[in-house]
């Protein structure tokens, strides 16, 4: 059951960004800075943790869920340090995946060369 | 005193060049296309060898003019002048391409309307009585424009139905003072249109009001009509620039679609290739004329062409900057006759 | 053509492009994203039956989904992945990873510090500049609506 809902859920998340791409002309770069502002926005104001509940990684793992990571780690940072929390807490939170991109993203560099579309 | 100027934007040329010989090279994703067995060469690999995708346009120009000056049984110290230019920044494909053949060189930017552009200086040139023989080349590589304009290559982007494909080659073309034909006996340069076209995904409707223009003042220039051309072909218009020229050029008094045909239509299957609008780049124009158009000139299936090679002249920095697309288009009457 | 309307001319042209096949694409951007959260699902159900605490298994599907995206890339599966689903591998986690490991493997002829180094953030630079700030500016608007200690 779990796995249909983070299908439905991460499905439709995705669709709404495939809408803003087609309808608008947005760039694949817009999508994305859309979607993790959106998800820090939505999360601050309460809707998207409901959904986290409900769907799990159907809400985490679009990007809306990066920005939820984000503003869930800024206010844990600052109930536990104050103002200096609400510096670190979202990197605090979001670190594993940040640097999992730079240095998988370096190895991969390093390891193939780009090919040709078709 | 101008003694060989008609109407406002076209030369007609006293003594027409001779275009002697061209070459044509693609990559293996036009090499699969309708118009493969027109080709000089077809690669097997679009690096060939290369360490970087710059390296191979530079290669893929070197390698063309090498192969039509063997054509025409000369060699590099009878050229007079090379024309040149290509898309990427400082058109380096050119300048590097230049380093490696001694001869006077005059680099070229005007986006994907170079083939002409160059054909169009070259031949005024000769009948200026300033050479005997000069080499027009001018190529473009998919891969390091899209690098240059778009995504890296591996990045999942969807692209859009009006987006081009960039085609991957190189057309090189030896015109000279005297020699059989096909002769380039009128040039029309074209003004600088700017329809406000800001989608860089929709190059053909940038470009498709400037061609407009020069082919309505070619006719206008030369009192030609349609019917007097075999074949009328645009550079790189696509499926969008192809329909929007047909239909502005009717609203001029112009119909041309009996004989209208556009280079990036004719050289993919689109469908089959999933090529969108069509192919683009200044290398569309070049192996479409050098390959196609200047073989059946020769066969005498077409006997009088205007080519008309059409350029987008922005770059990644106007675009971001929100500025519009201007589009340029130049022609040039390729005729067996001098007249 | 000197008396082209331009605003007249852009509506023109907008109505020549063929418009893009909406029910295709979302279905594929369904299927797909809805695929890849599936993915990340089972990854987190195992994490945690290997007795990790939320902290650790959200941070360790991250690391794990961006590993996947990058490696897809690496081998030249992910643009092809791209042009069928576009938003549905595009919005994932995975996006992310292809959106930084593609442009550091396109620039690897530049060098390693200004062409990889540099050019990996090309894409994903702004997520975070716009996902880090807008974290801050929403943790300190929740410390002075008093959400401190």
């Amino acid at each position: 059951m779990e796995y249909l809902k983070a299908f439905i859920i991460g499905g439709l998340i995705c669709v709404i960004g495939q809408i803003l791409m087609d309808a608008t002309k947005l760039t694949p770069a817009h999508i994305l800075v859309i979607f993790v502002t959106s998800g820090v926005i939505l999360t601050a104001i309460g809707i998207y943790e409901p959904l986290i509940d409900f769907a799990q990684a159907g809400a985490s793992v679009p990007l809306t869920g990066f920005g939820y990571a984000l503003c869930n780690g800024a206010f844990e940072g600052v109930k536990k340090s104050g103002l200096i929390g609400a510096f670190t807490g979202g990197l605090e939170a979001t670190a594993g995946g940040i640097a999992g991109a730079i240095i998988f993203g370096y190895i991969m560099s390093i390891v193939s060369n780009p090919k040709t579309k078709d | 005193m101008t003694l060989k100027r008609i109407g406002t934007q076209t030369v007609k040329l006293e003594n027409p060049p001779s275009i002697i010989s061209t070459a044509s090279i693609v990559g293996p994703k036009e090499g699969e296309g309708p118009l493969k067995e027109y080709f000089d060469m077809i690669l097997e690999d679009d690096l060939w060898g290369q360490e970087s995708w710059e390296k191979c346009e530079s290669k893929l120009q070197e390698e063309a003019v090498k192969m039509a000056l063997t054509n025409a049984e000369l060699t590099e110290s009878d050229i007079n002048y090379l024309f040149s230019g290509d898309l990427l920044n400082q058109i380096i494909s050119s300048s590097y391409c230049a380093r490696q053949l001694s001869m006077p060189y005059f680099g070229l930017y005007g986006a994907c309307s170079t083939m002409a552009q160059s054909l169009s200086l070259g031949a005024m040139t000769i009948d200026g009585g300033f050479a005997d023989y000069v080499a027009c080349v001018t190529s473009s590589h998919f891969s390091s424009a899209e690098r240059q304009f778009r995504y890296p290559l591996e990045f999942g982007n969807q692209r859009p139905f009006s987006s081009q494909w960039t085609i991957t080659g190189s057309g090189a073309a030896i015109v000279s003072s005297t020699g059989n034909g096909p002769f380039v006996t009128y040039v029309t340069t074209g003004k600088v249109i700017d329809a406000g076209i800001k989608d860089v995904n929709n190059m053909g409707a940038a470009m498709a009001p400037a061609a407009v223009d020069t082919i309505s003042n070619h006719f206008k220039d030369t009192g030609y009509t349609p019917d007097d051309y075999d074949l009328i072909i645009t550079g790189d218009l696509g499926f969008v620039g192809k329909d929007i020229t047909s239909d502005l050029l009717k609203q001029e008094g112009y119909d041309i679609s009996e004989v209208f045909n556009d280079s990036g239509i004719k050289i993919f299957a689109h469908k089959e290739q999933d090529t969108h609008a069509g192919g683009s780049g200044c290398g569309c124009s070049a192996v479409v004329f050098a390959g196609y158009v200047y073989k059946e000139l020769l066969k005498g299936s077409l006997n009088k062409v205007l080519l008309i090679s059409t350029g987008a002249l922005h770059s990644p920095i106007s675009t971001q900057q929100g500025e519009s697309i201007p589009g340029i288009a130049h022609a040039v009457t390729i005729s067996n006759s001098k007249e | 053509m000197d008396r082209l309307n331009k605003k007249e001319y852009e509506k023109y042209a907008e109505k020549k492009i063929p418009t893009p096949t909406y029910f295709k694409n979302i279905f594929w951007a369904f299927v797909v994203g809805g695929g890849i959260c599936v993915l990340g699902q089972f990854i987190r159900n195992w994490l945690f039956s290997r007795g990790l605490n939320e902290k650790q298994v959200a941070a360790g599907t991250s690391i794990m989904l961006v590993f996947i995206g990058a490696f897809l890339t690496g081998i030249g599966v992910y643009d092809r992945l791209g042009k069928v689903a576009g938003a549905g591998s595009i919005v994932p986690i995975t996006g992310f990873a292809n959106s930084i490991v593609s442009p550091a493997m396109e620039f690897k002829r530049e060098g390693y510090v200004f062409g990889v180094a540099a050019r990996m953030f090309t894409i994903a630079g702004p997520v975070l500049v716009y996902g880090i700030g807008s974290s801050i500016l929403v943790g300190i608007i929740y410390l002075l609506f008093g959400g401190g200690k």
